[in-house]
């Protein structure tokens, strides 16, 4: 087992793990556990956050953190599950400027709230002429009609 | 003076011709701080991605950037790939590599000749486009075109490079070094220059590795990584090169590494093509199975992430796409600090933020268009001919 699979699955115990192949690691872990983890693999194991990546699934928004072990090319995706009536996972923004811009387009998109971010403003979308209440990414958003049927 | 005042740059930005806007704030001259908007410019790709099938996507990618239009279908198709557990014949390998290099030097030569511009050096900009222009006429014999090459599908490569265009691509590999050897001594040797550059919008070890930068932001500033060595894909793990990095952070050092860096890229280059492969150039994607797929190449700028995630069917349930740009421009917040006004331009311009130049000309004369798109194209794909006859 890697060096830091070991450590996070010693930090939060049930975590599941899911490895695709030897350089891409999926990891579930409960949302309240996402800030611990993410601390972990940034700070201590020397990772970097490439990006988050915001799903409508049936059961709920999951939101991917990948991170990035350079040292040995492994991508480790921590998994976080929200509910569709409660859609809020902990900020990461307020200790890693790199999850700033990334939660904002999540939250304007997604509609997924992100609780201690310092400036939850939209980032892609118009503040003049956008309906705050719209969300493109979510799968209950209205297509063009004109649009393939999927 | 004391107060604090805004200074705007942008929504369109004055130099760089594209639309972002930067709010400074300042004290008399200093930058005390920055705000960044973006999103003048969205276009939904992720949105439109999922109504697609695969063998579209890679097109749809590849419109998002001019620059960096070999890097995202290449990501693109890696992802795709990886989702599939399926690896592309070692031939298409080495020519995914060999384009992507070529991306590599026509964009930085770009950046140099743009840095240039920014610091009133006209003659570094005429010089550096005229030698990238030899490397989109390269671009043009591989694939048909100067942008937008569509040289990647899921499993392979659509054109093969054939035998003959190999020495026309080496000769000009050989003025590119010779070249860029040239320019890297008028960059270093200029003691103007080098004043205009050295120490300015230093970006330090720390400060790139909290806002997770990569590429020629992040290597300039001591941060050792680079997706082709670390995370090992196309043929970068099976010819010789070298990661250029350098600790002092600012925008000579970042100019620096661009410079080195095509040097590599001519290096990989003549290796791939020296050992290119003899084989098929695809491998049959007959299905993607439901699951995800993570595919990453080192554009120009940085790291290139793609996502993907598939239900099964023939399109993919959700695309993320991630230029390294988005990572990048935001640590200018902290670079810019505490510089003047006059060198924020530069440093904002140092990240070679993504920059779009695929309009080729356009023919007025007393106001009335010359030319229309149709002869545009007519002309362009003579040209095309001509190149072909020549090898």
């Amino acid at each position: 087992m890697r060096d830091a699979e070991a450590r996070l699955k010693s930090l939060v115990p049930d975590a599941e793990v899911y490895e695709h192949n030897p350089c891409r690691l999926y990891i579930r872990i409960p949302r309240e556990r996402l800030t611990e983890a993410a601390k972990l693999l940034h700070r201590e194991c020397g990772m970097r956050l490439a990006i988050c990546t915001g799903v409508d699934t049936r059961d709920g928004f999951e939101v991917l953190y990948h991170f990035s072990e350079d040292r040995s090319g492994t991508i480790y995706t921590l998994k976080v599950l929200a509910p569709k009536d409660d859609p809020q996972i902990e900020s990461q923004a307020p200790w890693f400027p790199a999850a700033d811009w990334i939660e904002r387009e999540m939250h304007e998109l997604l509609g997924i709230e992100f609780p201690g971010h310092p400036n939850l403003i939209p980032l892609l979308t118009s503040d003049a002429d956008w309906d705050k209440n719209k969300f493109p990414l979510r799968r209950d958003y209205e297509r063009r009609s004109d649009a393939h049927e999927r | 003076m004391s107060g604090r005042r805004i200074v705007p740059i942008g929504p369109y930005h004055p130099l760089q011709e594209e639309p972002e806007f930067f709010k400074l704030i300042v004290e008399g001259e200093t930058v005390v701080d920055l705000e960044i908007n973006i999103g003048y410019n969205h276009r939904g790709h992720e949105f439109v991605s999922p109504e697609l099938t695969y063998d579209q996507v890679p097109f749809l990618v590849e419109r998002i950037c001019g620059i960096c239009s070999n890097s995202h279908p290449l990501a693109c198709v890696l992802a795709i790939e990886d989702c599939a557990g399926i690896k592309p014949p070692p031939r298409a390998d080495y020519i995914r590599s060999v384009v992507q290099e070529l991306e590599r030097i026509h964009s930085h030569l770009l950046w140099l000749g743009l840095a240039g511009h920014f610091i009133g050096y006209n003659t570094v900009w005429m010089w550096a486009w005229r030698y990238r222009e030899h490397v989109l006429e390269l671009f043009e014999m591989i694939t048909g075109n100067r942008n937008h090459y569509a040289m990647n599908k899921p499993g392979g490569v659509r054109r093969d490079i054939k035998t003959e265009q190999i020495p026309q691509i080496l000769a000009v590999m050989d003025v590119v070094d010779k070249k860029v050897m040239m320019l890297t001594k008028a960059v270093l040797d200029d003691p103007v220059i080098r004043s205009r550059l050295e120490g300015v919008g230093v970006l330090t070890r720390e400060q790139a590795i909290a806002y997770s930068v990569t590429g020629p932001t992040a290597r300039p500033s001591g941060v050792d990584i680079d997706v082709r060595r670390d995370d090992p894909h196309c043929a970068y793990d099976r010819v010789p090169w070298d990661v250029i990095v350098f600790n002092e952070g600012d925008v000579l050092a970042k100019t620096k590494a661009r410079l080195f860096e095509m040097m590599e890229s001519t290096k990989i280059i003549r290796a791939c093509l020296k050992d290119l492969p003899e084989g098929p150039i695809e491998t049959r994607v007959d299905e993607v199975p439901p699951g995800e797929g993570i595919g990453r190449t080192e554009a120009p700028r940085g790291e290139v992430f793609h996502y993907i995630r598939s239900d099964g069917t023939n399109r993919p349930l959700r695309h993320k796409v991630r230029a390294p740009s988005f990572m990048n421009i935001a640590s200018n917040v902290v670079a810019v600090k505490g510089g003047s006004i006059a060198d924020a331009a530069l440093t904002l311009a140092a990240v070679d933020p993504c920059y779009c130049c695929t309009e080729r000309m356009a023919a007025f004369e007393d106001g009335k268009m010359k030319l229309s798109g149709k002869d545009l194209l007519r002309l362009s794909w003579q040209k095309t001919e001509r190149i072909r006859e020549r090898f």
